[in-house]
């Protein structure tokens, strides 16, 4: 064989073979232990099955390391710092903590490695300390709250007296709460603001909001507080003079069974319910249930639409850390939330909020939609984002 | 200014939860004062009571929660007594916080494998859920029915240490155990006794606090810092001051977080650092 035939091999074979696939390397920042741990392994698994789904749409391969962020900030900044230079991670997703994504927030930054943010909260991450490189595919605070104060108004409810756990994310969700609410013309009577992780007995809060002549009470409280939270406002008698409203997180699909019967027709609102009836979220559901066993939450839906917005972006050709940030920027599609899309001033994704009612259910306690409010951009909150690149 | 209702429904919560603190931190003090033994595990242990009462009370009803917790929680202690804790005795307090300090987070993990991380909770028998009008008011009967259980056992331990001879011989364990020994009392036998019954009502403080709070892996952690303060307030060893640090404990507690909210969570802890400074002791040590 002379060189010649030996050249033209090589180019037959060269052209014959698909391009090269991208092996894109994901890290998955997580809490596996901890008191977040439950929420870390509902992501978990959504993100698993979102890859599952989706992950014929792209050329691309996906190589996951996982890393366990628990719910320290010192602790993930050592992770994200390992995730992207020891293991050169293309992209990072995950975070449950709003305080762990604060930490990580400017290694991501500075590093220019996209991080898709499947939970944390935290407005100012995508107001003030926003990043063209951070992504969020999960909710704001303000976002999930905002809707409920208009619509409470529209329900002729006159006074609420609120109640949240002291730290950022309750400020803000009660925050975002009352100004839509005083805005629609209710009134805010009173306000609590418990010690955070101190408070297991809620009696002299609850006393205090039934002395205070509101109409109804408005709360946010998620993962044992809420269990202890729904729990005892029942067993105080209070849901009859004095309707329960609050965060959807209170009732969440999640921790709902354990509050059981007390849960009954608390009405709240959040970005995602299992019930939500739309074919996405019916196959979501179908296959998450046939995967886990459970039906899936808020938080398994936050990794179920990272995992697909990573889809997305890598189905577009974007291999590398920056073409990624700027492909996960301009995603959109119709998921079991509804529409959804990011919003290119903050990069925080702009979804449907759902008003849902507690109920019974034929195998435990299910959710009852009782309104869709549209979708809508949270504020800029001071953010400077850069501009796209193409 | 709310009516009169208001405050005896905050002084019934006041009580209801001196009631809960007292029964973790009896065990604690008496096992810290009768064996100078310092087991900050036992807030874990009212956690595996109230994990092995959620358990028991999803097959077989509240009740079956109630009365397998201490039992178990009992079971548990005995374990960790002949494992650990009698290897422990003679090792000196810093050695022993920091084993019983590692215990926590081992239960915590075991519990976690065991029973998962999502929050459990307890169904309440029908004879125990709703509320009762009592003193002008209606107040859920489960509190009523915790508040009359702390006083049970605060009488039925006032008994038992008081007038009987056992009650003598863990009394005077406490002021001096080698004379107590030279007397011909078997003082270890007594220390064993005296850390089972501790852990049993641990167990049954973390089944009786089940169905009011929730059951997550934490719990044992959240409850230790109010019993050791119970106790620190009170002064070691003592029923007394067990009952005084959990009464100042659940009124502080409850009328600082309606009267001064911003300070509630502050309030105990400069009381404390008071008691500390005044009387560094406590109110009421069992030693004079």
């Amino acid at each position: 064989m002379n060189r010649k035939t030996l050249a033209a091999l090589g180019l037959a074979i060269g052209l014959a073979m698909p391009a090269a696939a991208e092996e894109i390397t994901v890290g998955l920042m997580l809490p596996f232990s901890g008191v977040y741990a439950a929420l870390g392994n509902d992501i978990e698994a959504g993100f698993a099955l979102g890859l599952e789904t989706f992950g014929d749409r792209t050329d691309a391969t996906f190589t996951i390391i996982r890393e366990d962020t628990e719910a320290s900030p010192p602790v993930a900044l050592g992770k994200a710092r390992k995730l992207i230079m020891q293991d050169r991670a293309d992209v990072l997703t995950g975070i449950v903590s709003s305080a762990v994504l604060g930490a990580v927030r400017d290694i991501v930054h500075s590093s220019g490695v996209p991080l898709i943010v499947a939970n944390a909260g935290n407005d100012e991450a995508t107001g003030e300390a926003c990043s063209p490189f951070i992504t969020r595919m999960s909710f704001s605070n303000g976002q999930v709250n905002r809707p409920m104060g208009r619509w409470m108004a529209e329900q002729g409810i006159g006074k609420v007296f609120t109640l949240a756990p002291d730290y950022a994310a309750g400020r803000q969700m009660i925050g975002a709460f009352a100004d839509s609410f005083t805005e629609a013309g209710g009134e805010i009577v009173g306000q609590a603001f418990t010690p955070f992780g101190k408070t297991q007995d809620f009696g002299p809060y609850l006393a205090e909001a039934r002395a205070s002549g509101a109409d109804a009470v408005y709360v946010f409280y998620a993962g044992g507080e809420a269990v202890s939270f729904v729990r005892q406002y029942d067993s105080f008698g209070m849901k009859d003079a004095l309707p329960l409203y609050g965060s959807g997180f209170l009732t969440s699909a999640l921790y709902v069974d354990a509050q059981g019967e007390a849960a009954q027709d608390v009405v709240t609102a959040l970005h995602y319910v299992p019930t939500i009836d739309n074919p996405e979220n019916d196959a979501f559901v179908a296959a998450f249930r046939e995967k886990t066993g459970r039906v899936p939450s808020e938080y398994a839906v936050h990794g179920y639409d990272a995992a697909r917005a990573l889809v997305e972006a890598s189905a577009t050709g974007a291999a590398d850390r920056a073409a990624l940030a700027d492909a996960l920027r301009q995603v959109s599609f119709e998921g079991p939330r509804g529409a959804l899309s990011i919003d290119p001033a903050t990069n925080n994704i702009v979804q449907p909020i759902y008003v849902y009612r507690t109920i019974a259910g034929e195998t435990g306690m299910t959710q009852e939609v009782l309104a869709q409010t549209p979708a809508e951009a949270d504020p800029v909150n001071g953010c400077d984002m850069a501009p796209l690149i193409n | 200014m709310p009516d009169p209702g208001f405050w005896t429904l905050q002084a019934l919560n006041a009580l209801q939860l001196s009631m809960l603190l007292f029964l973790l931190s009896i065990g604690l003090t008496v096992i810290f004062g009768l064996m100078h033994f310092v087991n900050l595990a036992h807030g874990s242990l009212y956690a595996v009571g109230a994990y092995v009462a959620a358990s028991a009370a999803a097959v077989g009803g509240y009740w079956a929660g109630f009365f397998l917790a201490p039992v178990a929680v009992a079971g548990l202690g005995i374990l960790l007594y002949s494992g650990l804790i009698r290897r422990m005795r003679r090792s000196g307090p810093m050695a022993q916080v920091l084993v019983t300090f590692g215990l926590i987070f081992a239960l915590l993990d075991l519990s976690r494998l065991i029973w998962g991380d999502l929050a459990l909770s307890i169904e309440l028998p029908a004879l125990l859920a709703g509320r009762t009008a009592l003193l002008g008011i209606e107040y859920p009967t489960y509190r009523l029915f915790i508040i009359g259980l702390g006083l049970a056992i605060i009488a039925a331990l006032a008994f038992v240490l008081g007038r009987t001879q056992i009650g003598a011989m863990i009394r005077a364990g406490v002021d001096n155990d080698a004379m107590a020994a030279c007397l011909g009392i078997n003082v270890e036998r007594l220390f064993f006794i005296v850390f089972c019954v501790g852990c049993a009502l641990a167990g049954l403080a973390g089944a009786v606090a089940a169905p009011l709070l929730s059951v997550t892996p934490d719990m044992g952690l959240q409850i230790l810092i109010p019993t050791l303060i119970v106790i620190v307030i009170g002064g070691l060893g003592s029923l007394k001051g067990a009952v005084a640090g959990s009464l100042i404990y659940g009124f502080v507690q409850t009328f600082g977080a309606v009267l001064a909210p911003q300070l509630a969570s502050v309030l105990i802890y400069a009381l404390l650092a008071a008691v500390l400074v005044i009387k560094p002791v406590g109110l009421f040590p069992a030693k004079g």
